[in-house]
């Protein structure tokens, strides 16, 4: 296994080279110069800060230069924050969206496979129906409407959470719960559907036949094979979540790397954004290789390429 | 199938799991340094966003600017009014022709760390900041010292021929090529501070960190962490006592997180427009935490003469009469904010605006049916250039809206732009029209009038008067300010009556939160600079 592991790990190598290519190539052919301000510059100036940045030349010249950089770990400093380099931001933001988005990860398995499965075994039941439409409202309503209303609610109104803010423990219970939400959701909806179809096999009532409890039916046999499509959701979800979200970051003023992934684009800064968008796919590429892993470890008979 | 499941459901593995699994990621970021307990201070401000660089050399934007004058001191400084002050200069004199100031500098002016701070200081600080290496966006603030120019554009390499010189270590001589009559206020602006230069040597770009950072303003940098905030302390080596000990600046950038922390007490001051809720301000405006004043700033239209119909005078005339600017400042923008008939503001000691043109739709559209577009008909198809950022859309569709209704124009398309891009467009004057907006770097009537010169860096309208840039050279080099003032008058006349190249909207306010009975010395002024060690907590207050 440890043989495919490495391979997979390989393959990686030219997949971020071409999307770290794409988004170098793709910020600086748009409009927009990131040293450009209200006030005119002097031509002079701007030659030299160019230089200073290796922006200037062909963009051929450009891309091979911040390349060399980039094959030897150095991300380049950031044209909008110029005593910065994109090492240095990703450093001190990527473990403050970690943190938040790990916790919101773990809440949203929690409560998703909780819920899924207390819905899924009372099928069509009261319950069920409503945790379902609560749940689509989960789905449906986005963070920026869901946000403000929770701060308004707990923070504003009842006072007993901070609206804002980062560095103690009670500033990431509100941000965490709305980052959860939308994949909690998801998630329950998913573990029910998968559920309900798992329980209509027959290896489950040959489990029910051979005088099993209801528990073991369910834990050690449905929920084994139902969890499946939920591995493979959470994989892309992880990584989402884990390098943070601009909308609750923004909201709540916590200083991660979510606000980044546009703020980087709109100021046109290369190299920020070809830096957040390797992270992030990083993240990707190696959550989808922990859920491919998972699932063989759940289901052998499923192989790893 | 009945599934009694109820109880079955008890063991709820995953989340006794989850939660184990939880408190140990948690664990793992604490220590990583992904969270850390921030520290306590006395006032705590709301500054707008992340500040993109503390080098006073380096710094465009106003939000780096007040915390870099709250670090950092030129040889002039500002009292909470506003007004020229001595900073680390305790006196000055200016030669009669105007053209030559000699500051002594303070005998007790220290560095952070305790060095004596000398005339050298800013003579080799300004050297930096002109230099070409360091690449200083604002550098042309130097431009009006002698030779300040060519060596910023590095066509003299002697700094020793610029107009600056130390002859000993507490004066300072300084030449320059026209009589600048705003040159004290040039030197309280963080470009012109002094930097501790063998700490700039010593760390490279790394200098402006917390712990490395040697400054002379009322404040040391104490903490800075990305996005999160910066810690500023009182400074025990500057000249004068500073009321407030610490001071916490958030980067919140945020509106609603802004006005959260500000209604939640967590945060004392916010200091800008942009900061407040747009859709908010119309029902806190009565409120005694808000206030409203009006500073050198405009928000104008730039017509773009080169491209038909603007290349017209008489549209371009009758598209500034046709604006009902009131609409614009009672509906859209809406903080207090005074509908412009002139480019200049009012405040300008010694300086009065001309009329400007009046709202008059009926005069509007006889010039337009004179330029070949009665009621509007046959109006070419033109785009509305606009940067996508606080209420600039609103704006923008009203202005469109306005003009069909009272000229009849029913072919202006809205083109909202991210802010680089916009920037780039203007640059380049490729639009019809374009929303701008122009806050002097100075309280002198020339920070605006000195955009239109021919091909100026900031003209971006295509518009060029020999005549205009006739009086321009000539006001520069009349000392005497009465004339001076005069000139400049008849030069915005040019500008917003006979030429019309922009179409002035409205004068734009500071608007800044806070409980009077918390914060004092945040007063009015034009120049809408609030130095830091200007405030205090009034008495009856912790």
């Amino acid at each position: 296994m440890s043989a495919i592991i490495f391979r997979r790990l390989l393959q990686a190598i030219p997949v971020l080279f071409i999307v770290v290519t794409l988004t170098f190539l793709l910020v600086r052919s748009a409009p927009g110069n990131p040293f450009s301000t209200e006030k005119k510059i002097p031509p002079e100036i701007m030659e030299e800060l160019e230089k200073q940045y290796d922006l200037h030349g062909t963009i051929w010249h450009q891309y091979g230069q911040y390349m060399a950089k980039v094959a030897r770990g150095n991300l380049g400093i950031s044209t909008q924050y110029r005593n910065r380099t994109v090492n240095e931001i990703i450093a001190q933001t990527l473990p403050v969206s970690m943190t938040l988005g790990s916790l919101a990860f773990c809440m949203a398995m929690a409560i998703g496979i909780t819920v899924g499965g207390w819905a899924a075994v009372r099928h069509n039941q009261a319950g069920d129906r409503m945790l379902m439409i609560l749940a689509l409202l989960g789905i449906s309503v986005p963070s920026f409407v869901l946000a403000p209303i929770m701060v308004l609610i707990f923070a504003i109104w009842l006072q007993v959470l901070p609206v804002a803010g980062w560095g103690s423990p009670d500033q990431i219970i509100l941000p965490a719960i709305c980052l959860s939400i939308p994949f909690a959701a998801a998630i329950a909806r998913l573990t029910r559907g998968s559920l309900l179809e798992v329980l209509k096999l027959d290896f489950v009532r040959t489990a029910r036949a051979k005088g099993l409890s209801e528990d073991a039916v369910l834990f050690r046999h449905a929920l084994k094979v139902a969890i499946l499509p939920i591995i493979g959701f959470s994989g892309p979800a992880a990584a989402g979540i884990l390098t943070g979200s601009i909308v609750i970051e923004t909201l709540f003023d916590i200083p991660g790397i979510g606000p980044f992934f546009v703020n980087s684009a709109e100021n046109a800064d290369p190299f920020m954004t070809s830096g957040v968008v390797l992270v992030f796919s990083s993240f990707l590429i190696l959550f989808n290789l922990v859920a491919d892993i998972l699932y063989y470890v759940v289901d052998r008979r499923v192989k790893l390429e | 199938m009945g599934v009694s499941g109820t109880r079955s459901y008890r063991r709820a593995i995953p989340v006794v799991w989850v939660a184990g699994i939880a408190t140990l990621f948690l664990a793992f970021f604490y220590f990583l340094g992904g969270w850390s307990l921030s520290s306590e201070a006395d006032l705590t401000l709301c500054n707008g966003d992340e500040p993109q660089t503390l080098d006073p050399a380096i710094i465009t934007g106003q939000l780096e600017g007040r915390i870099a004058l709250a670090l950092f001191e030129g040889l002039t400084t500002r009292n909470a009014q506003g007004d020229i002050i001595p900073g680390m200069a305790e006196s000055w004199t200016r030669s009669p022709d105007g053209l030559t100031y000699t500051f002594k500098i303070r005998a007790d002016a220290k560095w952070s760390n305790g060095d004596p701070l000398t005339a050298q200081d800013f003579l080799n600080s300004w050297e930096r900041a002109l230099s070409p290496e360091t690449a200083s966006e604002y550098s042309y603030q130097l431009y009006y010292l002698v030779n300040g120019e060519a060596y910023g554009t590095g066509k003299l390499k002697d700094f020793s021929q610029v107009g600056v010189k130390a002859p000993d270590d507490r004066t300072l001589v300084v030449t320059l090529w026209h009589p600048t009559a705003y040159f004290l206020e040039l030197t309280s602006f963080q470009t012109l501070c002094p930097v501790h230069l063998p700490t700039v040597k010593k760390y490279g770009k790394d200098w402006t960190k917390p712990g490395k950072m040697v400054s002379n303003g009322p404040y040391v940098l104490k903490e800075w962490r990305l996005n999160d905030y910066i810690l500023l302390e009182a400074n025990p080596y500057y000249w004068r006592p500073v009321p407030i000990h610490r001071i916490k600046v958030l980067p919140t950038n945020n509106p609603t997180a802004c006005f959260n922390l500000f209604y939640s007490h967590k945060t004392d001051l916010i200091m800008d427009k942009g900061s407040i809720p747009a859709e908010l301000v119309q029902s806190i405006k009565d409120k005694p935490y808000f206030h409203s004043e009006p500073f050198g700033g405009t928000a104008f239209m730039r017509f773009n003469v080169k491209r038909k119909p603007f290349d017209d005078v008489r549209v371009r005339k009758a598209l500034a009469m046709a604006l009902d600017k009131e609409d614009i400042v009672t509906k859209i923008t809406r903080a207090g904010e005074k509908a412009a008939d002139t480019l200049v503001p009012p405040g300008n000691a010694g300086y009065t605006s001309p009329q400007g043109l009046p709202y008059n739709v009926a005069e509007a559209r006889q010039l337009l049916a004179e330029a070949g577009y009665p009621d509007g008909k046959g109006f070419p198809t033109v785009d509305l250039l606009y940067a996508k950022r606080g209420t600039s859309d609103n704006a923008a569709a009203e202005i469109q809206a306005l003009w069909k209704r009272d000229l009849g124009i029913t072919s202006i398309r809205l083109r909202g732009q991210e802010w680089k891009v916009y920037l780039n467009s203007m640059e380049e004057i490729d639009f019809d029209l374009c929303l701008s907006a122009w806050v002097g770097d100075y309280s002198d009537p020339q920070t605006f009038l000195d955009m239109f010169v021919t091909d100026g860096g900031n003209n971006d309208t295509g518009w060029s008067d020999p005549t205009y840039d006739q009086m321009l050279e000539t006001s520069e080099n009349t000392a005497d300010p009465a004339k001076r003032m005069q000139i400049m008058h008849d030069m915005e006349k040019i500008l917003v009556e006979d030429e019309v190249p922009i179409v002035p909207i409205d004068f734009l306010v500071g608007v800044s939160l806070y409980e009077p009975g918390k914060l004092g010395g945040f007063e009015p002024n034009f120049v809408d600079d609030h130095r830091w060690g200007e405030f205090y907590i009034p008495k009856g207050n912790p």
